[in-house]
């Protein structure tokens, strides 16, 4: 049995510990945002927040975030307005839509890194999130536009009200 | 070839206006509207019609009180965000505030007729009658809106769900209410209220953000991966090591019963003959059943196709394709060998493509369970009605005692239009008496894969002492899908015998070439050791790298600018004219996106070293509905390391009408992206009975970093709306390779084009090839 925090909330499992933490969170948690594709941490559909950094759950144990913060897509922001999300949906990224919780997910990570990020380091750190529709002409621009976002938001707000 | 035969022989094609009435209802508290079959006779009023069900259900919208309009949609949706297409064509007609639309995809009924999406064929095919049924609901609508506000029908404008009348007018939510809408109109008064000319069109064309979209952000999209229903059991398959000829001889679970979790297994007897000598592991998670299944071990006995490799499935395409009295003449014209045997010089080259998984993201799976006689399948699919009369066989019951429930796809690709994987999971619940969830791991998807064939083709042209091409043979050998799924869709051939027409689309092109012979060739070998698929483009994949990269051999060898050759050839003249309702312009159509291509490629202007520009073209999916495009790819080649960078694909489509343009652009950009991935980046090969790379680990699509400069432009145009799913595919491989011949002097003949195979080339000697 494991126990964690799942989206901000105490949860346990009954799951064996080598159970990933993929299936302890769509089969026992009943949270199907999270999606199983290749299941060796290869395709990236099933990334989460593990103390807020991506992390990929088909390969990570449930045994091993006992006591830790898990984040899925249904809590990066609760309703659904996250920056990224807003410029997921701007951008019409997603076809089939099934890699791109995990894709938003990882996003997350890359912008905590790097808030103004180039093409190359969206590449390396993209890379890993395989999307089969090809959609990733507007995974880059949804990037950059939630990027530009963020960025404002972080402004310091006194700026335009100066005397 | 087209959508005009199903697998019992009746006509799909969704029927014209002309043998059709249209019916409105009061159902609840709203209103029905839909079509009904001109020739039925109707019980008594609209309302009885529309509860009886005597229309044609694949064609209906509802508009409730509230004024909300719900348009039904039988197609799946996999990424094409099909249901906004298909609303915004009604909607347009309808003169109905958009954001009062609402799409519904709706489950297996045997009302809905054929279910069906593939082909590139939704938009186009419910085109004509999507605007008819939303005109004679407006009709309909400003005639008791008129009523309503007491003054004539013509005094009345519909706009943004509200009939106005000068400075009086009233919702088509207080019509609802108020009015009474029922009506039947005849085929002749559905004729008289002609669409709206496009100059009133004010959704078509209009971008819109797809209704899909949203929850695929957060979490909420439901795929078939997540269904879930009370009391079910996981399982996982053991795929045996040959697709068709394996059987299970003996099962061992001793190992497997230390697994937490593990319950039993059970060898399926499967009376439908898709499933051959599967064990079906079961154990209460998902977890439980991937781990028990590797510790269950199965003896089988299986057939020669376990020895059978992509070496072994060439050679004996070329075997085929060497024997001149094989396969169904596609196309044949009088005089192909005479004009051979006359021709001043001739050209031959054989082309060839790996076996390419599909690899949709979410691996197959589905979810079955018996519930008041009825079987429910859960499951995301593409062709419900090819595999329904399987499921009925395999479980021994009735058609109509099966039912698929419907899900979002997580990737299609034409993977999912085979459903072989609903009946492992059907066998199973009903092996166990309970409900099941079947899994499967991405090897296991993998291996069970309907992937796309190898290929082998020979490409011959002759020409006359002053260089014009008077012959072309194209002879093309894969396993055929269609062959092997439903047999029944091939048309024959010109000799008479039936051909997967799938598998050789592409090859009957638009050139004028002088007297022309194609020759579909089945690879039975190919179709015995496994279940060859169709995947996204199908057969233009590969005939048309072949013959794009022939086109621009042939230009060489002539002496002639390849842009320049193709325009030559596309005269349009002939057979090649092309004629209403689909292909008007034929071939000058195809040459206006060659031109148009080329000029913003700066086709022509001086490169870089080892920097080439190549060009090519195609007409989509089928004759009977041409999609215009082509590329210019811009790639450089690295001489030390072989490897190919593209640096720019240009695009350039003519699919008459388009409907959705965003949803347009974003289908241009993953089947372009599809086609370069599958030009440089895919490909596995058929090894002893399976294909040899089952995961990502050695499979290795384009990703993100991959991604060239995309410039994509559509022809502004009114004519008929045809596909976009598939047609970008096919242009970029020989856009690429014909590239890599311009940068380098190379000709590669087989995709995937590998750097390894320009290496090899770049050390041979220059010479004739």
């Amino acid at each position: 049995m494991s126990q964690f925090q799942l989206n901000g909330r105490p949860v346990s499992v009954e799951a064996e510990d080598d159970t990933p933490l993929l299936w302890a969170i769509r089969d026992d948690l009943k949270l199907t945002g999270t999606k199983f594709g290749c299941g060796i941490g290869f395709c990236g559909a099933c990334t989460v927040h593990l103390n807020g950094r991506a992390i990929r759950s088909c390969i990570t144990p449930v045994g091993a975030v006992a006591g830790q913060h898990v984040t899925t897509i249904e809590g990066l922001q609760p309703a659904g307005q996250h920056p990224l999300q807003k410029a997921w949906v701007a951008a019409q990224a997603p076809q089939c839509g099934y890699c791109q919780p995990g894709q938003i997910m990882q996003a997350a990570t890359l912008l905590a890194d790097f808030p103004n990020p180039t093409d190359a380091q969206i590449d390396a750190v993209m890379a890993g999130s395989l999307c089969r529709c090809m959609a990733y002409v507007r995974i880059r621009k949804a990037i950059r536009l939630a990027a530009a976002e963020m960025r404002a938001a972080a402004q310091p707000a006194t700026e335009g009200a100066r005397p | 070839m087209n959508a005009s035969i199903r697998p019992d022989g009746k006509d799909d094609r969704l029927p014209s206006p002309a043998r059709r009435r249209f019916l409105i209802g009061a159902v609840g508290t709203g209103f029905v509207m839909a079509f009904a079959d001109a020739s039925q006779i109707l019980p008594g009023t609209p309302e009885q019609a529309i509860a009886e069900k005597v229309y044609d259900p694949a064609l209906w919208f509802r508009i409730d009180s509230n004024g909300v309009v719900t348009v039904n949609v039988i197609r799946a949706e996999m990424g094409q965000h099909v249901g906004t297409a298909l609303a915004r064509i009604v909607a347009d007609e309808l003169e109905a505030n958009w954001a009062d639309v609402r799409i519904e995809h709706v489950d297996t009924d045997p009302k809905w007729g054929l279910m069906v999406t593939g082909g590139s064929w939704s938009v186009w095919q419910s085109f004509p009658l999507l605007s008819q049924a939303g005109a004679a609901g407006r009709i309909a609508l400003v005639e008791e809106g008129a009523k309503l506000l007491g003054v004539a029908p013509d005094a009345c404008v519909a706009r943004d769900s509200v009939v106005r009348a000068g400075a009086r007018s009233i919702s088509y939510a207080d019509i609802v209410k108020r009015g009474n809408l029922s009506r039947s109109y005849s085929a002749e008064a559905l004729k008289a209220m002609p669409v709206k000319p496009v100059s009133e069109r004010r959704l078509i064309g209009v971008d819109t953000q797809a209704i899909d979209i949203p929850g695929k952000t957060d979490g909420t999209a439901v795929y078939g991966i997540d269904a879930h229903v009370d009391g079910m059991v996981y399982a996982r398959p053991k795929i045996p090591p040959t697709r068709n000829g394996s059987k299970v001889v003996s099962v061992d679970d001793s190992a497997a019963k230390t697994v937490k979790g593990y319950l039993s297994c059970a060898t399926l007897d499967d009376p439908s003959g898709t499933v051959p000598g599967w064990v079906m592991v079961f154990a209460d998670s998902t977890h439980a059943a991937i781990k028990a299944a590797d510790r269950v071990k199965v003896t089988w006995q299986n057939d020669d196709t376990a020895g059978v490799s992509e070496r072994n499935l060439l050679d004996h395409a070329a075997k085929l394709i060497g024997d001149a009295s094989a396969g169904a003449t596609v196309v044949n014209d009088a005089g192909v060998d005479e004009a051979f045997a006359k021709a001043a010089s001739t050209l031959q080259q054989d082309y060839t493509t790996a076996s390419v998984l599909h690899f949709q993201l979410e691996p197959v799976n589905a979810t079955a369970l018996q519930k008041n006689g009825i079987w429910e399948i859960h499951t995301g699919n593409q062709w419900q009605s090819l595999i329904l009369p399987t499921l009925a066989k395999a479980l021994g019951v009735g058609e109509d005692k099966v039912v698929m429930r419907t899900y979002l796809l997580g990737g299609g690709f034409g993977r999912r239009l085979n459903g072989d994987y609903a009946v492992p999971a059907a066998l199973a619940s009903k092996a166990l008496g309970k409900p099941v969830k079947m899994i499967c791991t991405r090897a296991d998807d993998v291996r069970f894969d309907s992937f796309r064939s190898p290929s082998l083709q020979r490409l011959r042209m002759g020409f006359d002492a002053a260089g014009k091409v008077v012959a072309m043979q194209h002879d093309a050998c894969a396993g055929w899908p269609t062959q092997v799924m439903v047999p029944s869709f091939m048309p024959k051939g010109k000799n008479d015998r039936p051909y997967d027409p799938f598998a050789i689309a592409g090859a009957d092109h638009w050139y004028n070439v002088g007297a022309h012979r194609v020759r579909a060739i089945s690879n039975d070998l190919a179709n015995r050791a496994f279940r060859p698929g169709w995947l996204r483009s199908v057969g233009p994949g590969w005939t048309n790298w072949a013959l794009e990269c022939f086109i621009d051999e042939a230009a060489h060898k002539q002496g002639v600018d390849p842009l320049t050759f193709r325009l030559n050839l596309l005269d349009a003249s002939g057979g090649n004219a092309g004629s209403a309702p689909n292909a008007v312009g034929g071939a000058k159509r195809q040459a206006a996106v060659l031109r148009r291509v080329a000029e913003m490629a700066g086709w022509g202007n001086a490169l870089p070293q080892d920097t080439g520009l190549g060009i090519a073209t195609s007409f989509g999916q089928e004759r009977d509905m041409p999609t215009w495009v082509t590329c210019v790819a811009r790639v450089r080649a690295n001489r030390t390391t072989g490897v190919v960078k593209v640096e720019k694909l240009f695009l350039v489509a003519d699919a008459g009408t388009i409907v959705h343009p965003d949803g347009a652009l974003a289908q241009m950009e993953g089947a372009a992206l599809w086609g370069l991935s599958m030009a440089l980046h895919e490909g596995t090969q058929f090894e002893d009975g399976q294909v040899r790379d089952t995961n990502l680990n050695t499979y290795t699509p384009l990703r993100i970093g991959d991604v060239p400069d995309l410039q994509i432009e559509f022809v502004a145009s009114t004519e008929a709306a045809v596909g976009l799913g598939e047609p970008a595919t096919t242009v970029v491989a020989p856009a690429v390779g014909n590239a890599i011949f311009a940068a380098t002097g190379v000709r590669l003949r087989h995709i995937p084009m590998r750097p390894q195979a320009l290496l090899d080339a770049l050390k041979k000697p220059a010479g004739p090839s």
